[in-house]
C-alpha cells in the first residue's frame, strides 16, 4: 500500500429518495482506486455535508441525485461551500440530471455532472485528472 | 484560496478554534508534510489539558453509536468534544470506507463536536504517531475532551489507544471464548471494559466471566481495577437505553482516580516517554534511509542478509557507526 | 422517485463478450451447452410439477390459465397532482389497462407533508403523486370504481395511513368495506434491504404491518394487504436468485408474524400477492417464476401446515426491468421489454407491467406508452403463447434450472435463518453486503465487458443523449403547499390535538393502530404529522453501514 498523499471524498447522497445502488458502486469503485472515502449516507440535508466535507478536509464531494431535486440541492452546497471558505471543495455529481440543468449547475460551480451510462472508469480518471496538487 | 494562508496563520485560527482551519492542519500532519514539524511545535504548548479517552473493541461491538452517546453526556457538560474515529484501509488498494460519521449523526448540527475520520493507511512513521499528532490538534483547538476510536484488530491499533488516559474495551455477549483469548490483551489495556448489547442472549454469563476475570488478577492496594460495565448502545428509543449513565459516572471516577493519586503524573510521563520514542525511531529511520539513499547501499545490505551473509542486527550496527556516530 | 423507472450505471465500449465465462446467467449459473434427460432425472412430475392449478402450482396458479383469465395488464397512473393522476387513470381504464399502479412522489414516500422544508423541490417529484391529507385521496379516486378497478398503491412506510385514508373515502362514497379491492405494496421488510424508504425501526415497522393485515383480514376480504416485492431487490442489484430467495423469506417472515398476530393462516395468506421483475435472462426468469411457486406451495403447506389451497398459491404481478433500459438507441428497449414480458408471461405472471421504451431518458409520451400497452396485447393475443397452458413444462432447461434455482434459495434461508431471522440479518446489515457485492460485480461485468449490453458496451454508437425528467408542472409545489396551508389552517384544532395524542396512545401499546388511523385522517390530519408522532414513539432508523 502506498503513502502519502489520498484523495479523500466525501460521498453522500441528499434529498429523500432513497435508491443508493449507483452511489454505492461508485463509492467502492474510488476506494478500489486507492481513494478514501467518506460515506455520509442518505438523506442528508446540504449544510450536514458541508460540515462534514469541511471537518474531514475532503478534495470533492460527490453527490447523486435521481429524484428531480438537483436545482435545489446543488445550489445550496456551494453556497454554503462559499460562505465557510471552502469554495476549493470541488462538487461533482451523478444521476439523473438534464443537459439544460446541466449547463446551469456547471456556472455555478458544479465540477462534473456524470449521467445514466457513465463507467465508473470514468469518475476516477476526472478526480485524478482535476485533484492532482 | 487553499494555498493561500500560511501554516503559522492556520494555526493561529486553530487556536481560535477554527474548524477549517483545524481539518487543513491535520491533514498536513497526516500526510507528514512539509511543515508537519513546524505545525506540532506551535500546537504543542497548547496541549495537554484534555481528557483523552480511548474506545477500542471489535467491529460490530457498537463502538460508534457508543461514541455518538458519550459525546452527548460530555456536551450536556458543556464540554467541546473532539473525536478521531480510526478505520482500516484496504490492503489491496490503499482506499478506505470511512462510514462512521453515519453512526455519529446525532452531533452533525452542534458547533461544539469535531469528527474527523481517519485511514490506518500505511504511514510511515507508524499509524500511533499519526493519531497522536491528530489528537495534539484536536487538544489545541480547544476540545476538552479527546475520543479515539479504534478497530481493535492490529497491535497498530491497541498501540494508538495507548495515548488515552482512560481507555474503554468494548466487548459483546456471545464474545465468550475471544473474551478469554482476548483477557491478557484487554487486561492490559483497559481501564473499563464495556459489555455492550447487554441485551443479547447470553450477557449474562458474558459479565460473570468477564467480572470472574478481573477478580483473578492481582492489583495493589489503592491501584484502579478495571470495571465492567454492561450497556446497550443500539436502541431506537432513548428509553431503551442502558448504562450510558453509569459508563459516564465511572469514567468520571477512573478521571478522578488519575488525578487524585499521582498515577496521572505517572500516565503523563509514560505518554510523553511513548511519544517522544516513536518520533526518535521514525526520525532516526528518515535520517538514515535518506543517508542511504541513492547510494544503492540499502539493497546490498537487504541482498546480503537475504543471502545470508550477513544479518539485520550486524548491519545495523555498522549503519548506526557510519552514519550517526562517525566518531567511532 | 420509483426505482422502476432507474437505469444502472454501465460502460460503453465496442468489443463483445466470450468465452465460456459469458453463458452465465444473471444468478451467475454456468449455463451447459446442451441439457437432456438427465438433468432431470430426480425430478417427479407428479409431486414436482402436478398440473396447472393444482399443488404445488410450478405449472400456474390456474387450470386454464391465460385461456380463460388473461393476465391483468396493469400500468402506472400517477402524476404530481392527484387530480392529474385521476385523469391519467381514467384515460389508461378507457385505452384497456385492467389494472392501475400508483406511485407516490418522494415527499409522501418519506412520509413528509408537501410543506415540509425538507421536501422543497421534490414535491410531486418523479412521476409520482403527491398526498398530505385525506382530500388528497379523494381527488385521486373521484369517479374511478374503487370496488372494481384494483388499484395497487406502490406505497410502503406509508402504507397504514393511506389505507385508513382509502377506507375512509370508500365509506363517505357508501361502498361496502367487504367489496373493496386494490393491493398496497407496504412490504417493509425490502425497504430495509433495498429501497431505503423506511422511518421507523424495522420491527414497528412490522407491528404497522401487521395491523394493516389484520385489519384488511376483518374488514376488506378482498383487498391485498402485502404485495412482497422482489422488484426493488433486483433494482438495488440482486441477482434473480437473490431476489426470489430473499423476498420468499420476506413473505414467510410475514406469513410467521401474522400467525403471531394470533390469525390463522389460511385467513390471511390468500391475500398475499408477490411482485417479482422479468430481468433479461429470459429461461432464467421462467425458472425464478415456476420456482416462486413450488417453493411457496410446499412451505405453506409443509411448514404453516396451510389447509387452504389458496394460501399455497403464489399469485404474481411482474413488471419488465427498468433497469435493463438503456438511454443508449433507446429503441432497442423495445425489444428488451417485449422478450421481457414474453419470459414473465411464459412464467406464469397474473399481472404485468412493461415499461415504455423511453423511460430512462425522457417523459414516456402518450406514444410510447400505447406502444408498452400494445406490446402486452400483441403478446396475449397475436403470439399465440396463450393458446396452451405452460408451454415450457418438461424442457430439460427449464426444468433443470427451476430445480436449481429451489437449491440455491435454499441455501439462502440457511444462511438468513442462521443469522437469526430476517429482520436481524437486516439489523446486521446482511442485505447490504449482498446486494452492493451484487451490484458492484454486474457494473464490473459490464465495464469489463464480460456481460453484454447492446448500443452500450457492444454495437456502441455516438449519440447526443440528454435526460428529460418526469418533473412536476412548475408552480405545483407551491400551489400544493398552498392548499394544505388552507387545509392546515381551516379544521378542528382540537379534534387534531385529540387524534395525535391517540395515535400517541395506541402506538405506545399493542391495539391495532387502524380505528386511530381512520380518525385521525377524517378529521384532517396530514400523513407527515401522523409519521411525525409515530416517530416520537418509535424512534428513527438509519442504515449505518457501507460495504
Amino acid at each position: 500500500m502506498s503513502r502519502g498523499r489520498k484523495k479523500r471524498i466525501l460521498i453522500a447522497k441528499p434529498g429523500l429518495d432513497g435508491h443508493d445502488r449507483g452511489v454505492k458502486v461508485v463509492a467502492r469503485a474510488l476506494r478500489n482506486a486507492g481513494m478514501e472515502v467518506i460515506y455520509a449516507g442518505l438523506h442528508q440535508t446540504p449544510l450536514q455535508i458541508v460540515n462534514a466535507a469541511i471537518d474531514e478536509d475532503v478534495d470533492a464531494i460527490g453527490l447523486s441525485i435521481l429524484s428531480g431535486a438537483h436545482n435545489t440541492i446543488f445550489p445550496k452546497i456551494i453556497s454554503f461551500l462559499k460562505d465557510r471558505g471552502a469554495s476549493d471543495i470541488l462538487v461533482f455529481g451523478g444521476g439523473t440530471i438534464p443537459k439544460k440543468d446541466l449547463k446551469n449547475l456547471k456556472s455555478l460551480g458544479i465540477g462534473e455532472i456524470f449521467t445514466t451510462g457513465t463507467d465508473t472508469h470514468e469518475i476516477i480518471d476526472y478526480l485524478d485528472r482535476t485533484l492532482k496538487r | 484560496m487553499k494555498k493561500k494562508l500560511s501554516t503559522d496563520e492556520m494555526v493561529k485560527r486553530l487556536l481560535a478554534g477554527d474548524r477549517r482551519s483545524a481539518a487543513r492542519l491535520i491533514t498536513l500532519v497526516e500526510n507528514e508534510m512539509d511543515d508537519h514539524h513546524r505545525v506540532m511545535s506551535l500546537v504543542y504548548p497548547h496541549t495537554g489539558k484534555a481528557m483523552i479517552l480511548g474506545i477500542t473493541g471489535a467491529g460490530g461491538a457498537g463502538k460508534s453509536t457508543l461514541t455518538d452517546h458519550l459525546i452527548g453526556k460530555f456536551r450536556n457538560q458543556g464540554k467541546k468534544v473532539g473525536v478521531v474515529v480510526v478505520d482500516p484501509s484496504s490492503p489491496f488498494s490503499g482506499g478506505a470506507f470511512l462510514g462512521d460519521r453515519i453512526r455519529l449523526q446525532s452531533h452533525s448540527r452542534d458547533d461544539g463536536v469535531y469528527i474527523r475520520s481517519m485511514a490506518s493507511r500505511g504511514y510511515l512513521g507508524g499509524l500511533s504517531r499519526a493519531t497522536y499528532d491528530v489528537i495534539r490538534i484536536m487538544e489545541a483547538m480547544g476540545n476538552e475532551v479527546v475520543i479515539v476510536e479504534t478497530l481493535g484488530a492490529g497491535q497498530d491499533e491497541v498501540d494508538v489507544i495507548h495515548i488515552a488516559h482512560t481507555c474503554l474495551v468494548l466487548v459483546t455477549p456471545g464474545m465468550g471464548d475471544d473474551i478469554q483469548a482476548m483477557k491478557a490483551g484487554i487486561m492490559e489495556i483497559a481501564d473499563i471494559i464495556v459489555l455492550n448489547k447487554a441485551d443479547l442472549d447470553g450477557a449474562d454469563r458474558s459479565l460473570r466471566h468477564l467480572q470472574g476475570a478481573l477478580t483473578a488478577g492481582s492489583f495493589e492496594e489503592g491501584e484502579w481495577m478495571p470495571r465492567v460495565v454492561s450497556t446497550v448502545s443500539v436502541a431506537n428509543k432513548p428509553e431503551d437505553l442502558q448504562g450510558i449513565d453509569e459508563l459516564t459516572e465511572t469514567i468520571a471516577e477512573h478521571q478522578a482516580y488519575l488525578r487524585k493519586s499521582e498515577v496521572m503524573d505517572q500516565v503523563k510521563y509514560d505518554r510523553v516517554e511513548q511519544e517522544l520514542g516513536l518520533i526518535f525511531k521514525d526520525e532516526l529511520q528518515k535520517i538514515i534511509f535518506r543517508g542511504l539513499r541513492g547510494t544503492g547501499k540499502k539493497r546490498e545490505y537487504i541482498e546480503s542478509i537475504i543471502e545470508q551473509q550477513n544479518d539485520p542486527y550486524s548491519v545495523v550496527k555498522e549503519v548506526l557507526n557510519n552514519y550517526l556516530i562517525p566518531g567511532e | 422517485m420509483d426505482n422502476e423507472n432507474g437505469t444502472e450505471t454501465v460502460g460503453r465500449g465496442d468489443k463483445g463478450s466470450s468465452g465460456e465465462d459469458s453463458f452465465r446467467n444473471l444468478s451467475g449459473f454456468k449455463i451447459k451447452a446442451l441439457y437432456g434427460p438427465e438433468d432431470i432425472s430426480h425430478l417427479n412430475p407428479e409431486t414436482d410439477l402436478g398440473l396447472p392449478g393444482e399443488y404445488p402450482f410450478t405449472r400456474g396458479i390456474h387450470k386454464t390459465m391465460y385461456r380463460q383469465r388473461p393476465w391483468t395488464i396493469r400500468q402506472l397512473g400517477s402524476l404530481d397532482s392527484p387530480s392529474r393522476a385521476n385523469e391519467r387513470i381514467r384515460h389508461l381504464l378507457k385505452m384497456g389497462a385492467t389494472g392501475i399502479s400508483l406511485c407516490l412522489d418522494m415527499p409522501t414516500i418519506m412520509g413528509k407533508d408537501s410543506d415540509d422544508p425538507l421536501a422543497e423541490g421534490e414535491v410531486g417529484s418523479c412521476g409520482g403523486v403527491a398526498i398530505d391529507s385525506i382530500e388528497d385521496m379523494r381527488h385521486l379516486l373521484e369517479g374511478i370504481p374503487i370496488d372494481e378497478v384494483s388499484i395497487n398503491f406502490v406505497s410502503n412506510s406509508q402504507s397504514a395511513v393511506l389505507l385508513a385514508m382509502f377506507v375512509a373515502v370508500a365509506a363517505e362514497r357508501n361502498i361496502p368495506l367487504e367489496k373493496l379491492t386494490g393491493t398496497m405494496q407496504n412490504d417493509i421488510l425490502k425497504e430495509y434491504q433495498a429501497q431505503k424508504s423506511y422511518y421507523f425501526p424495522p420491527r414497528p415497522s412490522m407491528r404497522l404491518t401487521v395491523n394493516t393485515l389484520s385489519f384488511c383480514n376483518k374488514f376488506l376480504p378482498r383487498f391485498n394487504p402485502i404485495s412482497i416485492s422482489g422488484y426493488h431487490l433486483a433494482s438495488a442489484g440482486a441477482t434473480p436468485v437473490q431476489e426470489l430467495a430473499f423476498t420468499l423469506a420476506n413473505g414467510f417472515t410475514y406469513v410467521e408474524e401474522g400467525i403471531r398476530s394470533g390469525l390463522s393462516v389460511d385467513s390471511f395468506a390468500p391475500r398475499l400477492s408477490f411482485f417479482f421483475k422479468a430481468h433479461n435472462d429470459f429461461f432464467e426468469n421462467i425458472a425464478k417464476f415456476r420456482a416462486a411457486r413450488r417453493i411457496w406451495a410446499k412451505t405453506m403447506r409443509e411448514r404453516f401446515e396451510a389447509k387452504d389451497r389458496r394460501s399455497c398459491i403464489l399469485r404474481m404481478h411482474a413488471q419488465t426491468s427498468g433497469s435493463s433500459l438503456t438511454a443508449h438507441q433507446a429503441e432497442n428497449n423495445i425489444i428488451r421489454v417485449t422478450t421481457q414480458a414474453l419470459s414473465a408471461v411464459l412464467g406464469g405472471t397474473q399481472s404485468l407491467h412493461t415499461n415504455a421504451f423511453d423511460e430512462a431518458v425522457s417523459i414516456p409520451t402518450t406514444g410510447s406508452e400505447k406502444l408498452a400497452l400494445r406490446t402486452q396485447q400483441i403478446i396475449s393475443k397475436e403470439s399465440g403463447v396463450i393458446n396452451t397452458i405452460d408451454p415450457l413444462a418438461g424442457s430439460y432447461y427449464v426444468e433443470a434450472l427451476t430445480n436449481q434455482m429451489e437449491t440455491e434459495c435454499y441455501k439462502y434461508f440457511k444462511e438468513i435463518e442462521n443469522l437469526g431471522g430476517v429482520i436481524s440479518a437486516i439489523e446486521k446489515g446482511y442485505y447490504a453486503r449482498i446486494i452492493a457485492d451484487s451490484a458492484f460485480n454486474y457494473q464490473e461485468e459490464i465495464e469489463k465487458r464480460k456481460r453484454t449490453v447492446v448500443g452500450l458496451n457492444e454495437f456502441f454508437e455516438e449519440e447526443e443523449i440528454d435526460i428529460e425528467l418526469r418533473a412536476a408542472d412548475p408552480g405545483f409545489e407551491d400551489e400544493k403547499i398552498s392548499g394544505l396551508t388552507d387545509l392546515k389552517k381551516n379544521r378542528d384544532q382540537a379534534l387534531v390535538k385529540t387524534c395525535l395524542n391517540d395515535i400517541r396512545e395506541v402506538s405506545q401499546g399493542s391495539d391495532n393502530i387502524m380505528p386511530a388511523l381512520i380518525k385521525a385522517v377524517k378529521s384532517y390530519v396530514t400523513l407527515g404529522e401522523i409519521i411525525g408522532e409515530m416517530k416520537e414513539v418509535f424512534g428513527e432508523y438509519r442504515e449505518d453501514y457501507i460495504y
